[in-house]
């Protein structure tokens, strides 16, 4: 991300840091020719499941509506709505791509699909915007337990971390996993933002297991 | 060949005039003296900053040593911050800003704040006008600084400066220093004129001071420092058609002051070799830009007008970001519902426009516009506002050319979205829950836990 950085012309200068950033060819062309989106409001039933994460006020929302191929097990049709700056749009519309080509993806690879993946066929994304593309893996997730919950297979739901990591500060595996997400990719880091288990030394192996986690998760493994 | 621009971004910056440039350029080649040295060339650069400083404070309507140049807006809003709160602080801790100010000034509080001083930040109503009544609550004796922006950079909403000026003076006078023990008979600022019956300021400073941001309005308003009734005051040139990298701070005579930037020039507010080409455009940039301040309010006014009456009428769900009249006759902001400021920004750019935008999305900190925040807009629609600041190379044709375009840009971005907002409904969607784990928004939780990076 960074090498590509310094390469090309940015985009977007913050008129009162002078920082700038930039959008890779990829993101640019999925951003003004965006694919798979949902045009026309749906007649009822048209599509097989639907899922929505984001919120207005933090400036991202996505929606999703999928069908699914139950013969397979794999998803035929994605289509979406985004609310969201450039790397939002472009990233649901990779992952439309990723989902949809080579006759859909088969479920369980789907549930796998990682934020970094669409970064990677984006060519990067400007590290302040990596939740962009966080978002469209959470969507799909969103819109699959939909599906799961609609044929009953209550077994395969992928429950997103609400677990509550330590209980003084009410800090959860979601609050972590966003503190990384935002750079804090150390125990100290991650306690200056959440206070996890700061004084109660007894939480921290379980918080460092999650950072860990969560750093690959974003950043890819970590160097030897 | 070179595609049309469309420029809609001169509260961010203007181009150079190039009278302006021409009146520069000597001073860039051979004239390239510095102003410090005896010689010739010393003397002829040292002459051109200060006709400079003479054209500048006549404009201003004060004398040539009450005005102190800056690298920048940015630094000149520093200095008379910092400046007056480091010399002030034996007399009190306390300084009064806007909610709607300038970064250079939110930032310098910021660290006042952490050095033990008192920092209220006044909210501004709906309109964007700061509460005059709440002001006058605010100041105490405590109080060494009242700062207001004459208009802020994103809305150009105008406060008013003269009127505020007034009420700080009615308490100065309610509130007459008193000699301290260790001082003796001296009052509470350098100068120990009295107030001149019925006479304002003239004459001298006294606590609090009261200093505001007119980078914005140089060139609109009127900039006459006693007309204002200001101690300091900040201008920037680059928003005036002059050279970046050049600002500069009026401080009234008997102002208590600290430089921030210390050097060889002992007694001097700011050290460092002048910066004469720019000081010269500088300038050059006041006086042309008050020359044609008459005329050049009319047209862009004109503009502005058939621009935002345009927009109300061909895109629905547009909300107007601060005052509908007391605004600078080059500013229009609005909020476009559904659709996020930087996806416009990006689309309009591809069509040669450039405009700005107050969402999160374009900022660095990731932190939606603190100034459209500031106005008790929902966050919904601060992510989805845009700023049309016009200036002297807009015409008729380009307005008519965004507005032949803009439109179809909302539309495709709404066919994207998938958010249908009903305007006056901010109650049911403002409630602000977070993308991960259903929690509250990454920038609002940074400023509960204070800035840690």
């Amino acid at each position: 991300m960074k090498k590509n950085a310094k390469k090309i012309k940015p985009d977007i200068v913050n008129k009162f840091t002078g920082d700038s950033w930039v959008y890779t060819k990829e993101v640019k062309e999925h951003f003004f020719k965006p694919k798979n989106i949902l045009w026309e409001n749906p007649k009822e039933a048209k599509y097989d499941a639907e899922g929505i994460v984001g919120s207005p006020a933090c400036g991202d929302v996505m929606r999703v509506w999928l069908n699914i191929n139950t013969k397979k097990d794999t998803i035929k049709d994605f289509k979406w709505r985004t609310f969201g700056c450039a790397s939002a749009i472009a990233a649901t519309s990779m992952l439309s791509v990723m989902i949809t080509e080579k006759g859909g993806m088969k479920i369980d690879q789907a549930l796998k699909i990682k934020p970094q993946d669409i970064m990677k066929r984006l060519g990067g994304l400007p590290d302040r915007k990596i939740h962009c593309s966080v978002l469209g893996d959470k969507a799909l997730r969103a819109a699959i337990n939909d599906w799961f919950k609609k044929t009953k297979q209550f077994s395969r739901i992928m429950v997103e971390g609400k677990e509550v990591i330590d209980p003084n500060t009410k800090t959860t595996e979601a609050d972590i996993e966003e503190a990384v997400l935002e750079g804090a990719t150390t125990l100290l880091a991650v306690q200056k933002r959440t206070k996890v288990a700061v004084g109660h030394p007894e939480y921290i192996p379980k918080v460092e297991e999650l950072i860990r986690f969560y750093r690959e998760k974003y950043f890819g493994p970590d160097k030897q | 060949m070179a595609k049309k621009r469309y420029y809609f971004d001169y509260a961010a910056t203007t181009p150079l005039d190039p009278k302006v440039l021409s009146v520069m350029l000597p001073y860039l080649k051979n004239k390239f003296g510095n102003p410090s040295n005896l010689y010739e060339l010393g003397h002829q650069a040292s002459q051109a900053v200060t006709q400079a400083t003479k054209t500048i404070a006549n404009i201003l309507g004060c004398r040539p040593d009450e005005f102190v140049y800056t690298g920048s807006a940015t630094e000149a809003d520093n200095l008379a911050i910092l400046g007056t709160a480091r010399a002030n602080k034996d007399k009190g801790n306390r300084i009064i800003i806007s909610q709607v100010e300038h970064k250079g000034i939110l930032a310098v509080c910021d660290i006042l704040e952490k050095e033990g001083f008192e920092i209220v930040k006044l909210p501004v109503q709906k309109n964007g006008l700061v509460d005059l009544k709440r002001l006058e609550k605010e100041l105490d004796e405590k109080t060494i600084l009242v700062s207001i922006t004459s208009a802020d950079s994103e809305t150009g909403t105008i406060q008013p400066i003269a009127e505020i000026s007034k009420l700080i003076e009615n308490f100065r006078k309610a509130h007459p220093p008193t000699p301290s023990p260790r001082e003796g008979a001296r009052d509470r600022s350098l100068s120990s004129i009295p107030f001149p019956p019925g006479e304002g300021l003239r004459g001298g400073a006294f606590l609090p001071y009261f200093h505001t941001d007119a980078s914005q309005t140089a060139g609109y308003l009127d900039i006459k420092v006693d007309k204002l009734g200001v101690d300091l005051m900040i201008l920037s040139a680059h928003k005036i058609y002059g050279p970046k990298g050049i600002g500069g701070l009026y401080v009234r005579r008997g102002t208590k002051l600290n430089p921030i930037i210390y050097g060889g020039g002992q007694g001097r507010l700011r050290s460092g070799t002048e910066n004469v080409p720019a000081i010269v455009g500088f300038a050059e940039a006041l006086r042309l830009s008050e020359k044609n301040k008459r005329t050049e309010i009319m047209r862009l006014k004109k503009l502005r007008d058939a621009l935002e009456k345009g927009i109300f009428k061909s895109i629905s769900k547009v909300v107007l970001n601060g005052h509908a009249i007391k605004r600078l006759p080059n500013f229009l902001n609005i909020s476009i519902l559904d659709i996020e400021g930087e996806a416009m920004l990006l689309y309009l750019d591809k069509l040669g426009i450039m405009v700005g935008t107050g969402s999160a999305c374009n900022s660095q900190s990731l932190t939606p516009s603190t100034v459209l925040t500031a106005l008790g807009n929902p966050y919904e629609y601060v992510h989805g506002s845009i700023r049309f600041s016009l200036g002297k190379e807009n015409s008729m044709e380009d307005v008519k050319y965004v507005l032949k375009h803009f439109p179809d840009v909302v539309k495709k971005l709404r066919a994207i979205s998938p958010l249908q907002l009903k305007m006056n409904q901010t109650d049911l969607i403002s409630n602000p829950k977070a993308f991960i784990g259903n929690q509250t928004p990454h920038f609002l939780r940074k400023s509960r836990l204070g800035k840690s990076k």
